[in-house]
């Protein structure tokens, strides 16, 4: 997986392409640790991402805990099958995706 | 049918996916149910890696099947790990707040949701869990 931050003042864009898995989840959640301080404007792009499984939704679930406390988190581009998940998942109705 | 048998390890996770998506390439299934699958692979033989032999490790089996009329492919996991039927525990409650969430659970719950059958045995000392997706 292939992450790439883009960050404008207080606002970050994480963009994530490939697979959101058991193995690149723990890399995400490590490289987002320490990018968060002072943000609060968070947006994750998914468009290029093809694929979350179970460890990739709690990470952007333990990422919406941390926003909840200081500032906005939304997430753009799902894919249909990824959509599906957040839809079966009940993610649809805690995160904000656009 | 084939079959693939590895030890039961996170790292073994990409010669799995490779094994089981050339066997689905090979039946033209689409990329939507493609990604299904390769989620619902993910979930059971990580599963399969963490808690069938506790801290240890051991062999973990994984066959595909391709059967017509449906048109549906089958796929089996089998460990001699501890029994454990994942279709016992109940669904999460998924619509609880973000902080009342847990995470635990919906793993088997994405793949009960996204196959079109799911069962669970436990024979010779063997866990037999196996889910079917029609193509």
């Amino acid at each position: 997986m292939n992450i790439k931050k883009t960050q404008n003042g207080n606002k970050l864009t994480v963009a994530l392409e490939g697979r959101l898995d058991t193995v690149s989840s723990p890399e995400l959640e490590a490289d987002l640790k320490g990018s968060l301080d002072g943000i609060t404007d968070l947006e994750f792009d998914i468009s290029a991402l093809e694929y979350i499984s179970s460890a990739g939704l709690r990470v952007l679930l333990s990422t919406q805990k941390i926003m909840n406390k200081q500032g906005d988190m939304c997430i753009t581009g799902a894919n249909e099958a990824i959509m599906e998940i957040f839809d079966v998942t009940g993610f649809v109705d805690i995160l904000n995706i656009k | 049918m084939k079959e693939l048998v590895v030890k039961s390890l996170t790292d073994n996770l990409e010669s799995v996916l490779g094994f089981v998506d050339s066997e689905l390439e090979d039946c033209g299934c689409s990329p939507k149910t493609m990604i299904q699958i390769d989620i619902a692979v993910e979930e059971l033989f990580v599963n399969i890696a963490n808690y069938a032999y506790g801290s240890d490790t051991g062999p973990a089996t994984i066959r595909v099947e391709r059967s017509e009329n449906p048109r549906a492919v089958t796929i089996t996991f089998i460990d001699c790990g501890m029994p454990y039927d994942p279709l016992a525990k109940p669904d999460p409650d998924t619509t609880l707040s973000v902080e009342e969430r847990e995470i635990g659970g919906l793993g088997i719950f994405m793949v009960k949701k996204s196959m079109d059958d799911m069962t669970y045995e436990y024979r010779d000392g063997k866990n037999i869990l196996t889910i079917k997706k029609n193509l």
